[in-house]
């Protein structure tokens, strides 16, 4: 530690003697700050979201009115929607690029990207992060792959329309479906860049916590943020380059004439020279990282509803070790438990009955973390921010969306299930409602940190209980459409009678949608309301005990004025007996007779 | 009439965030702008409404089963399904006991302890019987359904069979289904994508002994009572061949072929006096009298379940379930490909 702190006395005066000019490009645009790296993920993030919320308002629309005609869906798709009716080429398009924005876009890099770059220097105690170069090019990897993603959409054959999986061969052949065209380039190149960006990032993440943590920040005393964030960039390091070398493959294929995904093909009338590919290999080599990558998204989110609720119940977080130990055992069992989104390929039955297994293993260490949120909140003396709210909101989504894997991870049930509608409840509830209701939490409660001022908590109220109410409206529902045998992914549902009564139930939900994505403004607003006009926030708003709060308002390159801080305790002080106030900052002294216990 | 409704929308989302916007304004002024921060009446007035929200949303999923839990699938049709089914039931019993713990005990919790001036949290940091207690019961609950469910999985792909099955091969493209009975020697002939062409659409190789029998047709006729091995091939792209009743699904990948057993339990003339199913075609047809369609009669069907292009929501092929006689002879009629290649 003390080479550490001989270098942040370099840095000091590194600091005082070079107070170089900054100009608008190299303050906003080209700048190597971590605090402003990650209200550049943020920003890029929340537009991205803007627009894949948006496409899935559009398509919830066909999906409740199937083959009607509305002008508002000209004026979005234009020719791929002639006369306002939406082509099914095109609906596929839609919710393929809805699923590659919302997983990887939003809430890979918009969320994880966001805190991890704000909160890890701050929190632990550190100037910046490692390579402050590396962290800036890993934003400027993100911003070009997004601007690639969004290039796709314009492009004369359509965007990627193979799902967000993109499975070949149907993501191969251009023949099968237009979107496999100069759409499907695009997306894997976009994916290679995103998969660049988000390793530089969480390399320096791991490098970052692991050797510059403050003088008595051991990783026992470290927020639970921070241990999300270390562990889900281990995932991704580990786990994204499969991902990588699974999207070069398949441009190989596509453009080089290779077999690794491709074998006896006849389309289009005729019969294609790949031989001895397997299809399968492809889902393999995606759900090695995506199902991390389902705990990539969702780790940071628990990490920051950690914080938020210990800060606002003004209690420790129950069960600290457990809760480590949860992350860790998630973290661990998500690598082994990839093909339980394969149970019906015909892979060997063996593997089906050792994924299962394991499948089924993460129901405790997830149950765990429920509980210990729920006993956090026992006898506590509840601080209802905004950010409290959706933090409870995650609690709860995690806890509907946790159940319903049970059924989906035991490979009988799974059968009937699969593909269906209870899967895309499953997943929206467990991983997309948690991982957003986390981001929002984090930006209500950072928000102070990141613009120095407050956001306004009515609308932020107003945000919360709107998009509560809504999102349960849109997707509890759909476990009832899937428990009818309605598969996803269909353009519309009139091709069979027997979901004809089904048809209610999906207008019901669209009027949901539109409603909660509308609620989104109220969000968009406040925050950006706040940055210029909110109040000027005072330096510790939620009276919390982590590093960051240590920090001036106004931000500064480097963090802290004079030295760093000094760790004497856990993060979790909250009530302390023998204190008067119920916190106590990380950085306070024990009192004499006072054990730490960490 | 719909474009006025969504415009309504629009303008009624807007001016909530514009009244929003103005009662923040006015209370913020109101006091004195304080940063914004929670007070006392903020904790007790949100504390409330997530009570009553939270039970809100427990009792409209009560509401839901109630409404919505008739349009689950009928009675399974499949041997294997009864026992799939029981699965189901004892985990959705058990899932929806901890939901409907659970998620009460959470909205109170953030009711009952919402902060009050004055009072303290309780310094409670941990308490490892309790972390043991809630460790120990998830996984002796997981331990039932993962030993069931892989009893009930091993069953279900590796079936023992007591007599023969009957081999049929499905084959999916873009976007249609075809079937090929394997005839009296119950083998289906080798079949390739090189031999496709004219009317040889599954590619049988006319030259193998094997194939001179089998029967290439567009309906799937099943024997009621008779195990049943499906092979699938796919010609272009990867389909899924779900049968939602029978509980049964797999997916049919260009290049390798999968399998899946299943023995068909109903006949369709007997589900169709199913009173679920009546109620279920009732209802349908109701709305399609309003709507001026064509009248439902029900027909098991096979759906595709893996996304497979432009048409994939409209991949169907009729499932005719009969007795054995009906069967044999349904496939007297059908053309074999000595016959028709």
């Amino acid at each position: 530690m003390s080479t550490t702190s001989t270098k942040n006395e370099h840095f000091q005066d590194h600091l005082m003697e070079h107070h170089h000019k900054e100009n608008f490009f190299t303050k906003y645009i080209f700048t190597m700050d971590h605090k402003m790296i990650g209200k550049q993920f943020l920003i890029t993030g929340m537009i991205m979201g803007i627009i894949g919320v948006m496409m899935s308002m559009l398509f919830r629309l066909e999906l409740a009115y199937p083959e009607q005609s509305f002008p508002i869906l000209e004026f979005f798709l234009g020719k791929w929607a002639p006369d306002g009716v939406m082509d099914p080429n095109m609906y596929l398009a839609l919710v393929t690029i809805h699923g590659t924005i919302m997983v990887f876009f939003v809430l890979t890099a918009g969320l994880s990207g966001t805190f991890s770059n704000l909160l890890i220097p701050l929190q632990i105690g550190a100037r910046d992060m490692a390579s402050g170069f590396m962290n800036a090019l890993s934003y400027w990897f993100f911003f070009l792959s997004s601007v690639v993603m969004i290039a796709s959409l314009f492009v004369e054959s359509g965007p990627a329309s193979g799902g967000w999986t993109v499975y070949p061969p149907l993501s191969a052949l251009p023949q099968a479906m237009p979107g496999s065209g100069t759409g499907m380039t695009l997306w894997l190149i976009s994916m290679t860049l995103f998969i660049v960006g988000s390793l530089l990032g969480s390399l320096n993440y791991i490098v970052t916590v692991v050797n510059m943590r403050t003088k008595g920040m051991s990783m026992t005393r470290l927020p639970l943020t921070i241990w999300a964030f270390f562990v889900t960039a281990i995932l991704g390091v580990l786990s994204f380059p499969v991902l990588l070398s699974a999207a070069l493959l398949l441009m190989f294929d596509r453009l080089l004439g290779t077999s690794f995904y491709l074998s006896d093909i006849f389309i289009g009338g005729e019969v294609l020279s790949y031989s001895g590919g397997s299809p399968v290999l492809y889902q393999h080599l995606f759900w090695f990282l995506g199902h991390p990558e389902v705990y990539i998204i969702l780790l940071p989110a628990l990490g920051i509803s950690s914080e938020v609720i210990a800060t606002n119940s003004r209690k420790p977080i129950f069960g600290y070790r457990a809760m480590v130990g949860s992350i860790l055992a998630i973290a661990f069992l998500s690598f082994i438990v990839w093909g339980h989104h394969m149970f019906v390929t015909g892979m060997n039955p063996f593997l089906g009955s050792v994924f299962t297994f394991t499948t089924l293993l993460i129901a405790i260490p997830s149950a765990v973390k429920a509980f210990n949120y729920i006993t956090t909140l026992w006898k506590g003396n509840i601080q209802y921010t905004p950010a409290m709210l959706f933090s409870i909101g995650l609690v709860s989504t995690f806890v509907t969306g946790g159940l319903t894997g049970v059924i989906l991870g035991d490979s009988a049930l799974d059968i009937n299930v699969h593909d269906t509608y209870f899967v895309v409840a499953h997943f929206h509830i467990v991983m997309g409602l948690s991982a957003i209701f986390g981001m929002f939490a984090g930006v209500y409660h950072w928000f102070p940190k990141m613009y120095g001022r407050m956001m306004n908590k009515s609308m932020g109220y107003a945000h919360f209980w709107l998009t509560f109410i809504t999102a349960y409206g849109v997707f509890f529902p759909m476990h009832f459409l899937g428990m009818a045998g309605l598969p996803r992914r269909y353009y519309s549902n009139t091709a069979f009678p027997m979901f004809d009564n089904l048809a209610d139930i999906n207008v019901l939900i669209t009027y949901f949608a539109i409603i909660g994505g509308s609620a989104q403004l109220i969000f968009i607003f406040n925050f950006f309301y706040s940055i210029w006009r909110g109040p000027k926030a005072s330096q510790n708003p939620w009276k919390a005990n982590s590093l960051e709060w240590t920090t001036p308002v106004e931000h500064l390159h480097g963090n802290w004025p004079g030295d760093v801080p000094v760790v004497h305790r856990w993060a979790y002080d909250y009530s302390k007996p023998g204190y008067d106030e119920d916190f106590v900052p990380q950085n306070v002294p024990l009192a004499e007779g006072e054990e730490s216990g960490h | 009439m719909n474009t006025v409704s969504i415009i309504v929308l629009i303008v009624l989302a807007i001016l909530t965030i514009v009244q929003v916007m103005r009662i923040s304004e006015i209370s913020s002024s109101i006091q004195d702008g304080k940063d914004n921060q929670v007070s006392e009446k903020d904790n007790d007035t949100q504390g409330k409404i997530l009570l009553l929200v939270g039970m809100g949303f427990v009792i409209s999923v009560l509401v839901m089963y109630w409404a919505w839990g008739y349009h689950s699938l009928p009675a399974p049709s499949s041997e294997h399904g009864a026992e799939i089914d029981s699965l189901w039931n004892l985990s959705m019993l058990i899932i929806n006991i901890v939901f409907f713990i659970v998620q009460p005990i959470l909205f109170y919790f953030g009711y009952k302890y919402r902060g009050k001036k004055g009072t303290k949290a309780v310094y409670y940091e941990h308490n490892n019987k309790l972390e043991l207690f809630w460790t120990m019961v998830p996984a002796l609950a997981l331990a039932v359904l993962i030993i069931w469910g892989l009893n009930v999985w091993s069953g279900l792909m590796m079936p023992e069979n007591e007599e023969e099955p009957i081999v049929i091969e499905l084959y999916a493209q873009q976007f249609n289904w075809t079937a090929r009975y394997s005839g009296g020697d119950n083998q289906l002939g080798y079949a390739t994508v090189h031999e496709i062409g004219g009317a040889n659409i599954v590619g049988v190789d006319t030259e193998d002994v094997y194939s001179s029998d089998d029967i290439v047709t567009k309906e799937l006729h099943l024997p009621v009572g008779k195990p049943i091995k499906f092979e699938f091939r796919a010609q272009d792209v990867i389909h899924s061949a779900y049968f939602p009743h029978f509980r049964a699904q797999m997916n049919c990948v260009p290049g390798s072929k999968t399998y899946f057993q299943f023995t068909p339990t109903v006949t369709t003339a007997e589900i169709r006096q199913n009173k679920d199913v009546k109620n279920h075609v009732g209802e349908v047809n109701d709305i399609r009298a309003a709507k001026g369609e064509d009248l439902w009669e029900f027909n098991y069907v096979l759906l595709c379940n893996k996304i497979c292009g432009a048409a994939h929501y409209n991949m169907q092929m009729e499932i005719i379930v009969e007795t054995e006689e009906e069967f044999n002879a349904w496939l007297k009629e059908q053309k074999t490909v000595a016959e028709t290649l």
